[in-house]
């Protein structure tokens, strides 16, 4: 036993470094600040298969230790949502969780039968157990290198029992920091506008249905309505700090562009009066916002300062101009103009020079810029009846295409590590949200009710 | 036809009129005249569509034009929920004002002059093949169009307000091209009187 504990105890003292939101400090506060990393062995804390492929990751229910049921109910909540938070990034090998009933549960981690998780193929297990405190919960992780049977990760978190999945997406993300440098978007959120309530706008003759904005974990749970205006509320966008979404809203009659404050539930208009604003995009430092408007004629891209000041012309051109999102770095913007007969991508300057046109499609809409290290546009194309996913690495030209004509596909948004891209696709039926990886693998679902559109990304 | 109910037999006359006259010029277009889609049921806008108004009109003002002018004496609601100002249609991608609308966007000016009090938003709406985002540009160069015509035509700019829809409210809800050709429209809805 003292043999598997002192390199938990290494490792979790080295882990201390990263804190977390929720709280989490380093385990095992006994430890003495002591001799950190004296042996290599202890340094390379990477687990990988040996034959090149990734390594093969088993996630058991983490080990209830307080013996009521919101305890029990949590930790198999942990172990569940890490698998699939593991799962997502597809840089390790998950081994089914329904093979593991031939494996003894654990009663303590202490107790993790190495040889069991060996035959069924693990390189890694990852284990942990919860604990009552009162009104919170004590949360520990350790992930088992299965060769050398050394704890490589260890780290224990306290915090609200209400939200178990924050522990399984705080303990994924600093694993795939760990293990793979991957910055990990197990935290990250959704916004999207839905029409799934059903209710009817006030004060029009034609009965016309709303659209509110919604927001949800990158997962699709947790979905929660942020406005509540009656009205027509579309294009949110997330601020960088992912505290405030802004969206085109119908709410005053003409559409102009508000800022939702989710946690202060503060609204803010950020444009006014009857002049048409739609389609805001926050500057990567979120001081800044462009959006498109046609309040000189023909639509234009303009940049208004966060607090509404300061609006400037950034394009100027008899064709239309919408829909911009700025560079990683904040120095260019992609936006769409029909100037040359069809919509196309182009990308200017944020000061509105070296215009230059990205796209040759019958049609494109929505560019989406990468984050680094890709230099990428993803953006709408129309393909046929409908339109697909394609994305432009801007430095070798090269256009890949991420569907393939189900449905119709548009609005993509890229996941804060770039690795995936959320769009609406109709395939299904109604209009719905899913997440592709950027290979065009790794299709998966997000929303379920009502017809859902124009999905964004937090950071 | 069956939801004009709410309407006198003076109004289904004009209505009927124009609508003939428009048709003779349309061979290939959706039928210019169609019910909107029926009022709420649960509101208090369902109440029986039965005597137009009779609370302001009996003191107010001689009887001549009552009975003469229905569109006159009509509520805006039930103007607008089958409006005399008749929707212009537009192409796949375009924004241009063909022949067909021109004689559209001619009735519609005529009656904007009868009743020189009306204010009108031209909503501009698209069809679901382009993207929600450029939609609402288009939708917008659609609503421009329509305004810039109907003031070539003598209407005051000021009468005329623009919002773009994209394709946000589609008219038909089907995914063909009748459909799409119905939605692709300048929809006019009257805001005073």
């Amino acid at each position: 036993m003292t043999r598997i504990l002192r390199p938990i105890c290494l490792a979790s003292a080295a882990a201390a470094l990263a804190f977390v939101s929720l709280s989490a400090r380093p385990q095992t506060p006994t430890q003495p600040p002591a001799p950190p990393a004296q042996q290599p062995s202890d340094v390379i804390t990477t687990i990988n298969s040996g034959d090149g492929a990734p390594p093969r990751f088993a996630v058991p229910d983490f080990i209830a230790l307080s013996p009521d049921t919101e305890t029990a109910a949590i930790a198999k909540t942990i172990g569940q949502v890490l698998f699939d938070d593991l799962n997502f990034e597809r840089e390790f090998s998950m081994i089914p969780r329904d093979t593991y009933a031939t494996i003894p549960a654990a009663k303590a981690i202490a107790e993790i039968p190495f040889d069991r998780w060996r035959e069924l193929g693990a390189d890694a297990v990852l284990m942990g157990t919860v604990q009552k405190v009162g009104n919170t919960v004590h949360v520990e992780a350790r992930l088992f290198n299965m060769k050398t049977r050394q704890s490589v990760f260890g780290k224990g978190y306290d915090g609200s029992a209400a939200n178990a999945r924050v522990y399984a997406h705080t303990i994924a993300n600093e694993i795939y920091q760990q293990q793979r440098a991957l910055k990990g978007v197990a935290l990250t959120k959704l916004t999207f506008d839905s029409d799934r309530d059903g209710e009817r706008m006030i004060g029009t003759v034609e009965n016309r249905g709303v659209k509110e904005i919604y927001i949800s974990d990158y997962d699709g749970e947790n979905q929660r309505r942020v406005t509540t205006g009656r009205s027509l509320n579309i294009t949110p966008r997330w601020s960088p700090d992912a505290r405030s979404i802004a969206y085109t809203s119908y709410r005053h009659g003409a559409p102009n562009i508000f800022i939702s404050n989710i946690y202060q539930g503060t609204l803010e208009e950020l444009t006014k009066g009857n002049a048409e604003n739609w389609l805001p995009a926050w500057s990567p430092d979120g001081t800044r916002i462009a959006f498109s408007s046609p309040r000189s004629g023909n639509a234009e891209i303009y940049v208004v300062n966060r607090d509404g000041t300061n609006v400037r012309q950034i394009t100027n051109n008899p064709g239309i101009d919408t829909t911009p999102t700025w560079s990683p770095s904040g120095t260019q913007i992609a936006f769409v103009s029909d100037r040359t007969g069809t919509p196309q991508i182009y990308v200017v300057g944020a000061d509105g020079l070296d215009l230059r046109k990205i796209t040759s499609e019958s049609y494109a809409d929505r560019p989406t810029w990468s984050p680094a290290p890709y230099n990428e546009i993803a953006y709408t194309s129309r393909t046929g009846p409908g339109n697909d996913i394609k994305v432009k690495d801007l430095a070798s030209g090269e256009v890949r295409q991420l569907t393939f004509g189900e449905g119709t596909n548009e609005s993509p948004a890229f996941a804060p590590n770039g690795r995936h891209i959320a769009f609406m696709s109709t395939r299904s039926g109604k209009a719905q949200i899913f997440i592709i990886a950027r290979d065009g693998k790794n299709l998966k679902q997000v929303t379920k009710a009502g017809n859902n559109y124009q999905p964004d990304w937090s950071k | 036809m069956r939801l004009r109910l709410p309407f006198s037999t003076s109004a289904l006359a004009l209505l009927a009129i124009i609508t003939l006259a428009l048709a003779g010029c349309h061979k290939n277009k959706p039928p210019i005249v169609r019910p909107m889609p029926p009022p709420p049921a649960s509101t208090s806008e369902a109440r029986p569509p039965a005597p137009p108004e009779p609370v302001p009109e009996p003191a107010v003002v001689p009887p001549e034009p009552v009975k003469e002018d229905a569109i006159a004496s009509a509520s805006l609601d039930d103007l607008n929920r089958n409006s005399p100002l008749q929707p212009l249609f537009f192409e796949l991608d375009s924004s241009d004002v063909s022949a067909v609308g021109q004689t559209t966007l001619n009735a519609n000016a005529a009656l904007l002059k009868k009743y020189p009090s009306w204010t009108v938003t031209i909503e501009g709406h698209c069809d679901e093949r382009g993207t929600a985002e450029y939609n609402l540009a288009l939708g917008e160069r659609r609503a421009v169009a329509a305004r810039a015509y109907l003031v070539s035509l003598g209407i005051s700019a000021d009468r005329l307000k623009t919002v773009s829809y994209g394709k946000e409210f589609p008219f038909d809800p089907g995914h063909d091209e009748a459909a799409y050709a119905k939605n692709r429209r300048a929809h006019f809805v009257i805001t005073a009187k």
